[in-house]
């Protein structure tokens, strides 16, 4: 298939901080079938871009997410994190993670929750300290650190999950619908929280989530896509002025963007409905 | 949080003890009379306690080292299969049925074999009892906590490059303390039960199980009864210190767990 293409391509710029090129991801099933997760996929993502992933539940973006991370194996294609390949972004600590649970230890403080990937990395105590205050600072925790999480809220939790992510100053944040799980007040407090702390940061992130209103709000650009197989449809630019406020969420431009990004997702949702329809009418 | 606990603990252990209370009140009148030949009441034991002080403080210290030993020996041993059989998922696949076969020996029937290996008189004949009985436990829960990791946390750790010894060391010990408390929990008593049993297969004199054997034959059945006390006092003084030990070294475990309930 499209998989032995690598090495005759041109290297990709350094400027791109993620490029994927013709990537595929096929699952074994137990009946010695495959489950084909995402197919040609190709998506590159700018130094300080913020590039949101949307598209229907099983459509392969937890999947993307975890090859771009070098969590698991592409069955095909190249990614490129930095100029590299992603094994070695990993090993050069290039990632945040955030995942959809918060995972923090039960036995570690908050406090001790944010050190550990500083600990991990062998930061010196000083710096470790003066890291952790900074950041629970930044995700308003200041007052929490010697609480343990199963003392927190969901969204707390969540929020300190974000703080141990950022305190390295991880090249690339990769968060996968970390905010799921969360009530709508909530989830809008921390979409501004984000994107606080991504105009300080200046990482550049990859956002996967369900939500469009949260996609649009969030997003330099929303990568739409669709399922079996998992495939990018749709890139939509997200040109809203920044810094965004609450008051970007009432503007025209912005319900235009939920528009356009929900007609991309529904485009799928209608072919693969009439297709349903044709297919009933067959049987 | 923790301020409020020794009242509130109290309170909860109240009915325990007023039930413990009433129990000694009844077993002492019901055995005044002629019930006196069956079980020996209250009142006798205090004074066997009295009349043998020397003699059992000593046999109950000589037990009680040798339980701590075989607690000892087999925690240690058990953390250490446990620690090896995480790692090698191989070396699990032969050693666990091993230890397995091994929980299913009848205990009686080691003990003269641990007199022959360690000597009858040697301490650690009855220690060897005590650590097979608490081997087991300890070997099969410090495995649960070692392999039992969420796989979302290996991931993360997976995430940050970091190598094994540190995914053991901050993700996996810690995971396995609770597992590991409440093991030592139970070889308190095992260590004990194993230890007197060795007792009973001969030795020195002066320990617990040789005391209520020699009583019970020379009638001397209140003594009898001061020994097994001095044996149960033993397994729950060595339980309360598990347990302190455990909200020393894993706080936010109770906390989790308290809040849990
Ligand atoms: N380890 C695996 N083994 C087999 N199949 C898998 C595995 N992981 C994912 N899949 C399959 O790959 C597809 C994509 O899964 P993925 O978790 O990436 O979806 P998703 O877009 O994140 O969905 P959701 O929005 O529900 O989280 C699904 O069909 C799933 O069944
Ligand atoms: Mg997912």
């Amino acid at each position: 298939m499209t998989t032995s293409q690598g090495p005759t391509e041109p290297q990709p710029p350094v400027s791109a901080a993620v490029r994927l090129a013709g990537v595929e991801k096929s699952f074994p099933v137990r009946d010695g079938t495959t489950t084909v997760a995402l197919s040609g996929i190709d998506l590159d993502v700018a130094p300080r871009e913020f590039v949101s992933l949307i598209g229907p539940s099983g459509c392969g973006k937890s999947t993307l997410l975890r090859i771009v991370g070098d969590l698991i194996q592409p069955s095909g294609g190249t990614v490129q994190v930095n100029g590299k390949p992603a094994h070695q972004a990993r090993l050069d600590r290039d990632y945040g993670m955030v995942f959809q649970a918060p995972v923090l230890f039960d036995w570690r403080t908050v406090e001790a929750n944010v050190r550990l990937p500083l600990e991990v990395m062998r930061f010196s105590r000083a710096e470790r300290d003066r890291r952790v205050r900074e950041m629970l600072d930044l995700v308003e925790l200041g007052g929490f650190l010697s609480h343990y999480p199963h003392q927190l809220s969901g969204g707390m939790q969540q929020r300190v999950a974000i703080a141990r992510a950022l305190a390295f100053q991880p090249a690339l944040l990769l968060m996968d619908e970390p905010f799921g799980a969360l009530d709508e007040m909530t989830r809008e407090r921390l979409n501004a929280e984000v994107l606080r702390i991504w105009a300080q940061t200046r990482t550049t992130v990859i956002f996967v989530t369900h939500s469009i209103p949260e996609a649009v709000f969030l997003s330099t650009r929303v990568v739409v896509m669709s399922a079996r197989p998992g495939r990018i449809t749709n890139v939509v630019d997200i040109d809203l002025p920044q810094p965004r406020t609450e008051q970007t969420r009432e503007t025209e431009r912005y319900f235009e963007l939920v528009t356009e990004v929900r007609e991309s997702l529904r485009g799928r949702i209608t072919s693969s409905a009439a297709r349903a329809r044709a297919e009933g009418a067959i049987g | 949080m923790r301020g409020v606990g020794s009242a509130a603990r109290l309170r909860q252990y109240l009915p325990a003890i007023a039930v413990f209370l009433a129990a000694i009140v009844v077993w002492e009148i019901a055995t005044a009379g002629p019930g006196r030949r069956v079980l020996p009441p209250p009142s006798d034991i205090v004074g066997a306690f009295g009349e043998n002080a020397a003699q059992l403080r000593k046999s109950a210290l000589a037990t009680f080292y040798e339980s701590l030993g075989g607690l000892a020996i087999g925690t240690f041993l058990g953390v250490l299969v446990a620690l090896v059989t995480s790692r090698w998922a191989s070396v699990r696949g032969v050693l666990l049925p091993v230890a397995i076969a091994s929980s299913a020996i009848p205990i009686v029937a080691i003990a003269p074999i641990m007199n022959n290996w360690f000597g009858v008189l040697n301490p650690l004949s009855k220690m060897g009892m005590a650590a097979l009985l608490v081997f087991f436990p300890v070997m099969i829960n410090v495995t649960r906590g070692l392999v039992e990791v969420s796989p979302a946390a290996t991931e993360l750790m997976r995430s940050y490059a970091s190598s094994d010894a540190q995914i053991l060391f901050k993700v996996r010990v810690p995971n396995m303390l609770p597992f590991f408390f409440t093991a030592l929990k139970v070889g308190t008593t095992l260590a004990f039960i194993g230890a007197i049993v060795g007792e009973f297969f001969g030795g020195t004199s002066d320990v617990l199980g040789r005391i209520v054997l020699q009583s019970l034959s020379g009638g001397r059945f209140d003594t009898a009864w001061a020994g097994i006390f001095l044996g149960a006092a033993g397994a729950i003084v060595s339980y309360l210190a598990v347990s302190l030990a455990e909200r020393l070294v894993i706080p936010w475990y109770s906390s989790l767990v308290a809040q849990e309930r």
